[in-house]
């Protein structure tokens, strides 16, 4: 990568893993290697030595653009002044069922 | 490691400069509610040196671990026993690597851990420049060091860095077992021949006060202790996992016949505690110099490793610069 800032490492990945079918893949850690494949044998070898997964997904640290903890506050904020989001937010009578 | 590219950290690149007092009164406030801070959460420059430092030490401590142990892999006694050994070794580079991912969420680079590894500037646990003379010493380390491991990594699942308490969640639910092969190499070699049992309890004498060292220097000679248990980092002190450590393996030693080298040791009625004899802390930090008996080849073991592995590591990277760059021209072709 022509703007690492340390060329002869091998950058970095982060692995996740579908413990099994039916659930989504979720965030086990990380690993070096130089390229993808190499990724996903780390993978394999460091987060799946005890049946932990069926399936195995790779992305370079670098790709993932994520939110700022600094902005939580502003960034996350809509979602607790709009209580009627909720379905708790609406007063029902007790006797109408099936809602 | 855990999505945090360390160069997009705005605050590694401002230093102490910025370190408002209301900041760190935030910081503080927030550790001691029990929340978790995560890499690119703001934080003192002092707690993520103490942590860089820990953490990587702790790392270290993993992969030179593993020195030990493989020199007893083509001698293990059976086949089932070789396959214990190896998997045990295998799950020490893991956690190794765990660790290491986690202090790279600092801003400190895998390779850069691994110079100061290799240049002597960082330290190990100090029980790994303890040679392993016999089969029963494998026995003694799975059993009292990553018994000892254990106790001082069970509340480390709560210290209050993220990804550190993540990485010791793993590395406690694999821990159980080397313990426990450990000990049922002990019990087996307690219950065999009078030549075992010697050479069971023959390891017992090596390996006991080393371990109960592992947990570092008493608490009213650690100067670091008050500082990271105020900041979580540390959850107990050392002198409390000891006697945690003393009073869980004590009875373990006496059912299978073994005795516990030291003489002063009795059970404290009164206190609930097993009391203990003195510890020799001249040799606790003679070791951690670098002066146990095979320090040195401990070290040169690792640095031979790492350089004659060199080549391997510059052959891949080019080999995915190089199938990069054909991916980009048929890319542009097609």
């Amino acid at each position: 990568m022509a703007n690492d800032p340390r060329p002869n490492e091998w950058p970095l990945w982060e692995v996740f893993i579908r413990a099994k079918h039916g659930l989504s893949h979720r965030h086990a850690g990380s690993v070096h290697a130089p390229d993808g494949d190499i990724a996903l044998r780390h993978a394999r070898d460091t987060y799946t030595r005890r049946m932990e997964g069926v399936s195995i997904w790779v992305i370079r640290s670098s790709d993932i653009v994520a939110s700022d903890p600094g902005a939580a506050g502003p960034t996350f904020e809509p979602a607790e002044s709009k209580v009627y989001r909720h379905p708790t937010f609406y007063i029902v009578p007790d006797h109408i069922k099936h809602i | 490691m855990y999505t945090t590219e360390m160069s997009k950290n705005p605050q590694l690149n401002k230093g102490a400069a910025a370190e408002s007092p209301e900041l760190v009164a935030a910081f503080e406030a927030r550790v001691a509610n029990d929340e978790f801070i995560e890499p690119k959460d703001w934080m003192p420059e002092a707690y993520r040196k103490t942590l860089v430092r820990q953490i990587s030490q702790h790392a270290h401590s993993e992969i030179v671990g593993m020195l030990p142990e493989g020199n007893w892999i083509t001698r293990a006694p059976s086949l089932r026993r070789k396959a214990v050994l190896l998997a045990k070794v295998q799950d020490e580079g893991g956690h190794g690597l765990y660790l290491y991912s986690a202090a790279e969420t600092l801003g400190t680079s895998r390779d850069e851990m691994f110079e100061a590894l290799h240049s002597g500037k960082a330290k190990y646990s100090t029980i790994f420049n303890y040679p392993t003379l016999t089969w029963a010493d494998i026995g003694a380390i799975g059993w009292l060091v990553d018994g000892a491991a254990i106790m001082n990594q069970v509340p480390l699942q709560r210290t209050s860095f993220g990804p550190y308490a993540r990485a010791m969640v793993r590395v406690c639910k694999e821990e159980s077992f080397h313990q426990r092969q450990g000990f049922e190499i002990m019990m087996n070699l307690s219950a065999g021949t009078v030549d075992q049992k010697a050479m069971a309890q023959d390891a017992l004498n090596r390996w006991w006060w080393p371990s109960i060292m592992m947990f570092g220097p008493p608490d009213d000679n650690s100067p670091n202790t008050a500082q990271s248990v105020r900041w979580r980092i540390k959850r107990e002190t050392n002198d409390e996992l000891r006697q945690k450590f003393v009073d869980v393996t004590v009875p373990q030693a006496e059912s299978i016949g073994l005795t516990v080298p030291d003489a002063d040791l009795k059970w404290n009625e009164a206190r609930g505690h097993y009391d203990y004899g003195a510890i020799d802390w001249e040799e606790f930090w003679a070791v951690v110099k670098g002066e146990g008996p095979v320090a040195k080849e401990r070290v040169k073991a690792r640095t031979d490793a790492w350089e004659k592995g060199a080549w391997v590591r510059e052959a891949a990277l080019a080999h995915a610069a190089k199938q990069a760059s054909r991916r980009q021209k048929d890319a542009a072709h097609g």
